[in-house]
């Protein structure tokens, strides 16, 4: 269960936003795409799962377990989403749906691909929220999304994206809306889940220090580009473009806990 | 959101259910929607009775008894042909109520249909469709009527249709940049990353996030239906003057306002009713729909308890 992207490119009208990125995530590995806002790796996310916007176009190619998925139809392509790869937005204010309650959206995935019914789908909607250290999770499943604090919504929308335990997990900037303290719990939460499931991770991040605790590889993006590929520690210790070196000056001046929390 | 399990005594189950019919409840401890609830369902009953019982036959000419005063047995008194007001009143409920369901029914497909086409479709198509709503707003409900019942005469179809077309486009108007708010929304990209089809999108996420504004519209849509009805057919366009109605009615008894002032108070207060019944249903509908409106006072006395805490 390896994702691979070769040559992605994404062109938005005349302007190419993506300019031929490749990286590989073999099973079980963590990978972090790392840049500057602006720099695409929200873009390649969303291209993964075939999720571009209206007027963005994807070139290249992109195989999860051999099988091209780049360009397949809309309607194969929900079939993987959320069953074989989740994604974790960054914004836990909006990417749950107001009116609907945390249970049934935690349930949404797990209806569509393995067809429970409205009652099982309850059942184990509590179950993915006692999963993700949710207080009280018979409880919680019955509120909106209003009545929760933040970090509590994101564990909503991990528990959304890894309920059909999918084999790949891409998390997109998920500690970057909230307060630090709940960002190291976030994290350390994603890293037990990741390990325990054995899935891979993409990790999309502008702040290397938050990179350096939950994945092993770094891609380190410029405008569209790789600039540099490198194990974490590498990243770290002997930066070699001038973006990891600025990102790095960045990241030591934020939170820094050497050695990670795994 | 309360433990309603009465029913079942056996093992506490610990996950609560929500209520499919809780909405109601809370419609009801609002007032508007509490007086909107009654009066409307105090009308369609009427309507229902009607069918098959009113004191008097509504057509029944009486000359011997025109005019007479509200008592017994004529409780609302007599027109001016000595027909009973309050079988006339019962009867054009039956009316009323054809009128407001048929125009919602038909204003709800146009409005929904060309709103989805206005926010859903590609490009192009959208901003036809968009252009078409602009035009077609522009002609008012009563210049619909004109000319459906110059192509097919008068008949209660025409006021169906002119309220139903120029409320559809009503509807389309303002739901169209609604979905195209929520269809940016990040959780419509969450459900499509859960693996929903688009059109399982639509019904799970888009449309019950336009209903509060679709709702509003809605019942206002059914108010004016109800008010073109006795408009146009006191204008000649409606109802013919066999089909008993509260505009003809109105129509006829305003003649003798003068003379007979008490007769006239009776269909317009009935109309008037109705209209604001509607309205204010339509107002506690969204208010009772919207979760994070809700106003019971569990709710807010959780809000105000809720200090977002750091859990482990």
């Amino acid at each position: 269960m390896s994702l691979e992207v070769q040559d992605l490119t994404i062109d938005i009208g005349e302007r190419r936003v993506v300019d031929g990125v490749s990286f590989e995530v073999p099973d079980g590995a963590r990978v972090g795409l790392i840049g500057e806002s602006g720099s695409g790796k929200s873009l390649t996310a969303l291209a993964i799962l075939g999720l571009l916007p209206d007027g963005a176009h994807a070139g290249g190619s992109i195989r999860w377990n051999g099988r091209e998925i780049l360009g397949l139809p809309d309607r194969e392509l929900a079939q993987l989403r959320g069953d074989e790869i989740g994604i974790v937005f960054q914004e836990p204010r909006t990417a749950l749906n107001p009116i609907r309650t945390v249970g049934r959206q935690i349930a949404e995935s797990v209806r569509i691909h393995e067809g429970l019914g409205r009652r099982e789908a309850a059942a184990r909607a509590v179950a993915e929220a006692a999963r993700v250290a949710l207080p009280d999770p018979e409880r919680i499943v019955a509120r909106f999304p209003h009545q929760l604090s933040g970090g509590q919504r994101q564990r909503v929308a991990i528990a959304m994206a890894l309920a059909c335990r999918p084999r790949l997990l891409i998390a997109d900037e998920p500690t970057t809306a909230l307060d630090v303290t709940i960002q190291a719990e976030i994290l350390e939460l994603l890293l037990s889940l990741v390990k325990d499931d054995g899935m891979s991770l993409v990790f999309i991040t502008h702040d290397l220090a938050v990179l350096s605790q939950i994945a092993t590889h770094g891609v380190v993006l410029e405008d569209g580009r790789v600039v540099e590929q490198a194990p974490v520690s590498h990243l770290l210790t002997a930066p070699q473009s001038a973006v990891t070196q600025g990102l790095l000056r960045d990241a030591t001046a934020t939170l820094w806990r050497p050695g990670g929390i795994a | 959101m309360t433990t309603m399990d009465a029913a079942t005594p056996a093992p506490p189950e610990p996950r609560r259910p929500r209520s499919r019919w809780a909405w109601l409840g809370r419609l009801w401890r609002l007032s508007t929607g509490r007086f909107g609830l009654i009066v409307v369902a105090v009308v369609a009953l009427t309507a229902l009775v009607a069918g098959f019982w009113t004191p008097f036959d509504p057509q029944k000419v009486q000359i011997s008894n025109r005019w007479a005063a509200p008592g017994w047995p004529n409780l609302l008194g007599t027109d001016g042909s000595g027909r009973d007001i309050l079988s006339l009143l019962m009867a054009g409920a039956r009316t009323t109520v054809f009128v407001a369901v048929g125009a919602g029914v038909i204003a709800t497909v146009i409005g929904i249909l060309l709103a989805a086409l206005g926010a859903l479709t590609a490009r192009w198509v959208r901003e036809s469709v968009a252009v078409l709503v602009d035009i077609l707003i522009a002609f008012p409900v009563l210049l619909i009527a004109m000319m459906i019942s110059a192509v097919w005469g008068g008949s209660l179809w025409v006021v169906i249709w002119a309220v139903g077309i120029g409320f559809g486009v009503n509807i389309a108007r303002v739901t169209r940049p609604e979905l195209r708010r929520v269809l940016q929304s990040d959780f419509v990209l969450a459900g499509r990353a859960s693996g929903l089809t688009p059109s399982q999108n639509l019904v799970r996420h888009l449309l019950p996030n336009v209903a509060p504004v679709f709702i509003v519209q809605l019942s206002w849509a059914m108010a004016v239906a109800v008010l073109a009805e006795a408009g146009l057919s006191y204008l000649g366009f409606g109802a013919p003057v066999t089909e008993p109605s509260w505009g003809l009615l109105l129509a006829e008894l305003q003649q003798f306002i003068t003379v007979h002032p008490l007769s006239v108070l009776w269909p317009g207060l009935a109309i008037t009713l109705t209209v604001l019944g509607l309205n204010l249903l339509g107002d506690g509908l969204r208010e009772a729909t919207d979760p994070t409106l809700s106003r019971s006072p569990f709710a807010t006395r959780r809000a105000r308890l809720h200090i977002p805490e750091v859990v482990s």
